[in-house]
């Protein structure tokens, strides 16, 4: 689904990732981690087609298709979701008014009819119930005076209502508590389908403990130096980056 | 010979069957105008906005009222509304519909009004907005012949709007108005007036039109200024407002078209309890210049005063705001706030704005500020990986800006004609009924 071949990425003239290789099968939960400033939020801006980033070398491809020549929203109505590491307040635009548009825009990008206004309705209650979120968020405007951990609800309700081909989450745990963990880890693996795939950026082991991965990426110095399945979450969790570090340097 | 002379030379003789006071009146207006002469940029309310495409256009009186219907549903709002027609400041019949006004409301044009009850309005006429104010209402004084005189009785709750249009036509040649607008709110009387200038692609067209509201004691006045001149129009307003005792006044001023566009709204709040709300808006681009200068006296104590305009700016539109407060001496217990914020939607647009607040009272609470910035790329950003495409990101954004104005605005008609200008093809797509319906059905459940 997901192919990213040697990528060269430089930001503001300092080379981010470099050489990054990473392929994501459908059906598969993949969880990237590495130490702060290894390049992980950078993939997945590049990924989004975020502007500043200059790809130098390589390519990304989704369902076989070149990702880079892709405008911004066609990476999204393709299906690719991006959950920000930190979402950003929109002052005016109603929650409600961002998700009706933004389904709109991806059926009407398949040549459907807009969503009816009950059916709707339906829809983004159920959601967000399942979300433990209040009625109240939808006349909000999106993100503005949330909590850390309610902007982070807010970015997996729109991915429930959104159902990407492939969801890119960038640190969804940070700023949770055990009980948003859960409810956000319940509505990640909702999505969970054979079609379906997950990349999640994380730094901790809890989060891996309710979304159970397939497999599991070290990125160092804008590389993958190790992958493997969730046993190695397990063992960065006990021993570090240290020995990974050492080991990919040997 | 000056060019306020010269300007008025180019008109020629006029037929004089008028009444001697009348043309008085005419003489005065020419008068005072030749002596102040048309404003420069040394005047300080006129440095930002150079009127010299005025002063030199060579505009001729329009003698007919001629637009067929389809031309004018172009130009018109679909309104379930007492209206009123002016084509290129000329009556027009035809075009108005003033067919069920309710006991104790006339709505009527100015000649009619003068001839069945010359002493009321003639009396009303020119109190707030005579020759001294600036040169051009003394220009309008000397050359004014049409307008709207609107008259409500005591506790009379008038339903449906009071919808003025004047439409500017694409002429041969290039014609101008100084229409008159004058609106008597009686007492505890309740209306919503609309003046609409709309021109049709193409006009070139001078409107100098003066504008004075009256209100009485407990009255409620809803006034809107739509304006949406065609992009080679000139349009020049100046707009008075007098309010009595525990009167409410609430003014949307929405600039979307025109050339060269300056309105003056100035509102003297001359009895406890009285209260006046200044919505504005504009949005410029291209070459166009609108300047806005708002005014309000706080003549008695227990006055309230709330302001907030909106300005949106592309390509190499110029804007201007300038908003005053003055509280009066004795007037305690004031509460005035105001607020200008702009959005330059390019780096070539520019905008001057002023806030200047004179206050001679002490109990007094007051509060201004004045912001420019540009749109909230990482917000265009967030919208796009939602698929929303980038001029739809940017046309809600840009709405969001002028939310906080338009969520005052009590008409969906206006409302989405302004969303419509300023955000393209978002209506359409973002239907606005259908999210009302989504917010009820939100609320039942
Ligand atoms: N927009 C940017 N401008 C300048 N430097 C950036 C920018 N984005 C990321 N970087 C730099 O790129 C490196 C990788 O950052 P990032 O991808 O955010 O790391 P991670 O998400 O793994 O913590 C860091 O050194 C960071 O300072
Ligand atoms: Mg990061």
């Amino acid at each position: 689904m997901l192919e990213v071949k040697d990528l060269h990425v430089t930001v503001e003239g300092s080379e981010i990732l470099k050489g990054l290789n990473l392929t994501v099968n459908p059906g598969e939960v993949h969880a990237l981690m590495g130490p702060n400033g290894a390049g992980k939020s950078t993939l997945s801006a590049v990924i989004a087609g975020k502007d500043g980033y200059e790809v130098t070398s390589g390519e990304i491809l989704f369902e076989g298709k070149n990702l880079l020549e892709m405008e911004i929203e066609e990476r999204a109505l393709a299906g690719i979701l991006l959950g920000f590491q930190y979402p950003v307040e929109i002052p005016g635009v109603k929650n409600i008014y961002l998700l009706k548009a933004a389904l709109n825009a991806q059926r009407v990008a398949r040549g459907e009819e807009e969503i009816p206004a009950p059916e709707f309705m339906k829809l983004v209650r159920e959601q967000l119930s399942f979300m433990k979120m209040d009625g109240s968020f939808l006349q909000r405007a999106v993100n503005e005076g949330f909590s850390g951990g309610e902007k982070k609800r807010n970015e997996i309700l729109q991915m429930l209502v959104l159902q990407p081909k492939l969801a890119m989450l960038d640190e969804i745990d940070s700023g949770l508590d055990i009980d948003a963990m859960k409810v956000v880890a319940e509505g990640i693996n909702s999505l969970r389908n054979a079609d379906r795939a997950i990349l999640m950026v994380t730094h901790y082991q809890r989060l891996l403990e309710h979304i159970v991965p397939d497999r599991v990426h070290v990125l160092v110095d804008g590389r993958i130096v190790k992958s493997g399945d969730k046993e190695l979450a397990n063992e960065l969790e006990a021993r570090g980056y240290e020995w990974v570090l050492e080991e990919s340097a040997a | 010979m000056s060019a306020a002379h010269a300007f008025l030379q180019r008109l020629g003789e006029r037929a004089d069957d008028e009444p001697t006071w009348v043309a008085a009146r005419r003489q005065a207006g020419a008068a005072r105008f030749e002596a102040l002469g048309f404003p420069t940029k040394r005047d300080e309310a006129w440095k930002y906005t150079d009127v010299r495409r005025i002063a030199e256009g060579e505009f001729t009186l329009a003698d007919d009222a001629e637009l067929d219907e389809a031309r004018f549903a172009a130009l018109g709002m679909p309104l379930d509304a007492h209206r009123l027609v002016f084509v290129d400041g000329v009556f027009s019949a035809d075009l108005s519909d003033l067919t069920d006004l309710p006991d104790g409301v006339s709505v009527e044009p100015l000649t009619t009004a003068m001839r069945t009850n010359h002493e009321a309005i003639g009396g009303a006429i020119g109190r707030l907005a005579g020759v001294d104010f600036s040169p051009f209402t003394a220009l309008n004084v000397a050359l004014s012949e049409e307008g709207a005189v609107v008259r409500i009785g005591q506790g009379v709750v008038v339903e449906k709007p009071i919808y003025v249009v004047f439409a500017s036509r694409a002429n041969e040649s290039a014609r101008m108005s100084h229409p008159r607008v004058l609106v008597m709110a009686g007492a505890r009387s309740q209306s919503t007036v609309i003046e609409h200038y709309a021109g049709e692609a193409g006009a070139a067209n001078f409107t100098n039109v003066v504008s004075e509201v009256m209100l009485e004691r407990g009255a409620i006045v809803d006034h809107y200024k739509l304006q949406e001149a065609s992009s080679e129009d000139l349009h020049v307003a100046s707009i008075h407002v007098e309010q009595g005792r525990d009167s409410r006044f609430t003014s949307f001023n929405l600039n979307l078209g025109g050339a060269l566009v300056r309105t003056d709204l100035v509102t003297d709040l001359n009895a406890q309890g009285a209260e006046t709300n200044y919505n504005g808006l504009f949005f410029v681009q291209g070459r166009q210049h609108v300047d806005n200068h708002t005014l309000v006296n706080h003549n008695a104590p227990n006055t309230f005063s709330n302001e907030n305009y909106k300005g949106i700016l592309n390509d190499r539109a110029r804007g201007v705001f300038n908003g005053k407060v003055i509280v009066k001496r004795d007037s305690q217990q004031i509460e005035a706030y105001q607020n200008n914020a702009n959005l330059l939607l390019s780096d070539r647009a520019e905008i001057d704005t002023k806030p200047e607040l004179e206050i001679y009272a002490d109990d007094v609470k007051c509060s201004h500020g004045a912001t420019t910035g540009q749109l909230d790329e990482e917000a265009v950003f967030a919208l796009r990986t939602r698929g929303i495409d980038e001029q739809m990101a940017r046309g809600l954004l840009t709405l969001a800006f002028a939310g906080e104005v338009m969520d005052q605005v009590r008409l969906p008609v206006i409302t989405e004609r302004v969303e419509r200008a300023v955000a393209g093809k978002l209506p359409e797509r973002f239907n606005l009924a259908d999210l009302v319906e989504v917010s009820d059905a939100l609320e039942e459940a």
